[in-house]
């Protein structure tokens, strides 16, 4: 029933097999999911080679991740795969709430101007797998099809992987394993790790249905709506006239029953109300946890994405989240790897990402707990929100159909310096970077594509303060330095630094900025530290600290 | 903001029964959402959620 075949891509009989039987590699990736490409993409960004093992040989097939947020799409930017992702996928801003036979209301998410990544973007994950593969060839990786890694010995000093292939067996000792295995996670068996949380009890029929015609970008959600009573539906737009349907089921449905085309044929009719044409690409039917590994680090295995935490889609955040592990992890560890930093410097992903997966558990439970009332009293409640809806804005911020994916913040990491300096700003140390359009040598561009993914320094340029401009320049090179001057300032050079123009104004808005102000960026553009004026000693002590080198291992010890 | 426990309503009994009287008419289950709607309006009208959490707890009490 597929109108689609998936890419294949080529298994090459791995040279190890005839030569001794062993690959030596400072990093093993398990799984070719986004998340083990986002790592291998972002490590070979970073200097570090990784070698990819994935038992598989294509891309993701069913019905998968449809939704990547802004935060998601300013990482694949960094890792240089954002423009064919945006390029061929779909953004909407309209949504609307259907309750019962009415619709209860619309919004528009109007996303806030002077950034250069939408709120999201909707894109079926087999093409967003394709983009970032593809990203991965160009920056000199590969992926290595159809090796399962079959067994996993760690040590103290590193890993011994027994991996098979069509043609036999071999070993890859890696001293660093990153486990993105997925939901099912084989690593975690081979660790014996528990993997803890909560089944929901319900089944949802997802179809992917191709359908040509004049149908709004927008999503719709459905509230027991008369075409599927006492249950929720979801429709929403994906690239190449592909259309996500859910439909829930309740706990009691058979699942190999209602995949049939037979009965998942008439539902859709139901739904579109009349007969226009439809294909079906792909049909299942889900049941959706939340659970989360106790520790993502253990020794010298790191676990990502689905294999170290689970979540259901609602508020799409699996993808979202691993991909956001990725970008966490990587610089630390091609740091560790390259020796700058000590291990120790890992110990921050296990603490920062494992505080994003509860934030993500809590909010996805929430949608769910919403969707699927788990007592009577809980239904009510829910019933009174969407009769409230029709006419009053605060019922519509208690409707939960799913909270789009937010980043996290990484408050009080130790990798950050608290404030001493006061600042009016949504941003706090910890927080994701913001953009803002900027133009550099007379053209038009953006402030995070000039932070990249080294350590970077934002500084505000005061013109009476020659000196901290100097001062900075000099660490160009080992940081990237971005002087931001208003809009009309006067171009000047300075050394390596990048000089970019305020043109609205924005950037020195979203950071509180006046002029003399410094921020400074980790390798994953989260804000380490702040200043309202150069200081030198304390930017020294809190570079020091961003990069693990020296208060980490401290706080390790 | 504690949540204001002490009598607050100049005029308690007209109040009781327009509570009452809302109800009139209607089945248990009609009721019911009308009280829960009349807990979301209220809630939202309070707004602060220290209040609300120490009400959940006042209400809850003894159950
Ligand atoms: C219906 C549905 C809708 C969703 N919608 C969204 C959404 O809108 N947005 C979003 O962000 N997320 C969404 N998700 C979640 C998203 O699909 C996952 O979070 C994402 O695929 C996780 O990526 P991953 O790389 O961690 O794991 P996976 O994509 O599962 O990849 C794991 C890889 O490991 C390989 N592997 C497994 N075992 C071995 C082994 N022994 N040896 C070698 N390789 C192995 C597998 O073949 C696979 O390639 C949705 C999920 C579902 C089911």
């Amino acid at each position: 029933m597929n109108t689609r075949t998936p890419a294949r891509f080529p298994y090459t009989p791995p040279r190890e097999l005839a030569e001794g039987g062993e690959l030596r590699v400072p990093v093993a990736i398990v799984g070719a999911g986004p998340v083990g490409v986002a790592c291998a993409i972002d490590l070979a960004l970073h200097g570090v080679q990784a070698v990819v093992l994935d038992d598989n040989d294509t891309v993701s097939t069913g019905s998968r991740a449809i939704c990547y947020a802004k935060r998601t799409l300013e990482i694949l930017d960094r890792l240089g795969c954002a423009e064919t992702i945006t390029g061929r996928g779909v953004c909407w801003n309209v949504g609307k709430v259907f309750h019962r036979d009415r619709l209860a209301y619309q919004f528009d998410l109007l996303p806030e101007g002077g950034h250069k990544h939408p709120a999201f973007v909707n894109l079926q994950q087999y093409l967003l797998e394709e983009a970032m593969l593809a990203r991965l060839q160009a920056v000199g990786g590969a992926v290595r099809w159809k090796n399962r890694v079959a067994g996993a010995a760690p040590d103290a000093d590193g890993v011994t992987l027994s991996v098979e292939t069509p043609d036999g067996t071999y070993r890859v000792r890696a001293d660093w394993v990153i486990a993105c295995d997925g939901a099912r996670s084989p690593m975690r068996d081979y660790l014996g790790l528990d993997w803890k949380g909560q089944v929901f009890r319900d089944r949802f029929l997802i179809a992917d249905v191709h359908m040509v015609g004049d149908y709004p970008t927008e999503r719709w959600f459905w509230f027991d709506p008369p075409f599927h009573p006492h249950q929720s539906v979801l429709l929403h737009r994906q690239a190449d006239d592909v259309w996500r349907i859910d439909f829930q089921l309740g706990w009691d449905a058979d699942p190999d029953e209602e995949r049939k085309p037979e009965r998942v044929i008439p539902r859709i009719r139901a739904m579109l109300g009349d007969d226009r044409p439809f294909e079906l690409e792909w049909v299942s039917v889900y049941t959706f946890q939340c659970r989360r590994l106790d520790r993502f680090v253990h020794g010298r295995v790191i676990f990502a994405g689905d294999a170290a935490h689970q979540v259901s889609p609602f508020g799409a955040r699996g993808a979202n989240s691993g991909i956001q592990d990725a970008d966490n992890l990587c610089w630390k560890l091609a740091r560790v790897v390259r020796e700058e930093a000590p291990p120790a410097l890992l110990a921050t992903y296990d603490v920062e990402r494992v505080a994003a997966a509860d934030e993500n558990i809590l909010n996805s439970t929430r949608s769910t707990d919403f969707i699927t009332p788990k007592s009577a009293m809980s239904r009510l409640f829910r019933d009174a929100v969407l009769d409230l809806s029709v006419r009053h804005p605060f019922a519509r911020r208690l409707v939960n159909s799913g909270r789009l994916s937010m980043p996290t913040t990484y408050r009080e990491s130790v990798l950050d310096t608290p404030d001493t300096d006061t600042f009016v700003s949504v941003l706090v140390p910890g927080s994701p970077a913001s953009d803002a359009p900027v133009r550099i040598d007379g053209h038009a561009g953006w402030l995070l594509d000039r932070v990249g993914g080294a350590p970077a320094v934002l500084y505000f340029m005061a013109p009476d303060r020659a000196g901290d401009l100097e001062r900075l320049v000099q660490l160009a090179g080992e940081l990237r330095v971005v002087v931001v001057v208003p809009a009309g300032g006067s171009a000047f050079s300075a050394g390596d630094a990048v000089v970019v123009e305020d043109v609205d104004g924005l950037a020195a808005r979203r950071y509180g900025a006046a002029p003399g102000t410094i921020y400074l960026l980790r390798p994953d553009q989260h804000i380490a530290a702040r200043w309202r004026r150069w200081d030198a000693p304390a930017f020294e002590r809190a570079l020091a600290r961003a990069t693990g080198r020296k208060e980490v291992a401290a706080h390790a010890a | 903001m504690p949540l204001e426990t002490e009598p607050n309503i100049p005029a308690p009994d007209d109040f009781y029964q327009a509570l009452i009287d809302a109800h009139a008419g209607l089945d248990d289950q009609r009721s019911a959402a009308l009280n829960a709607r009349l807990v979301l309006l209220l809630a939202n009208h309070v707004g602060d959620l220290d209040a609300l959490r120490e009400a959940i707890a006042l209400a809850r009490d003894g159950l």
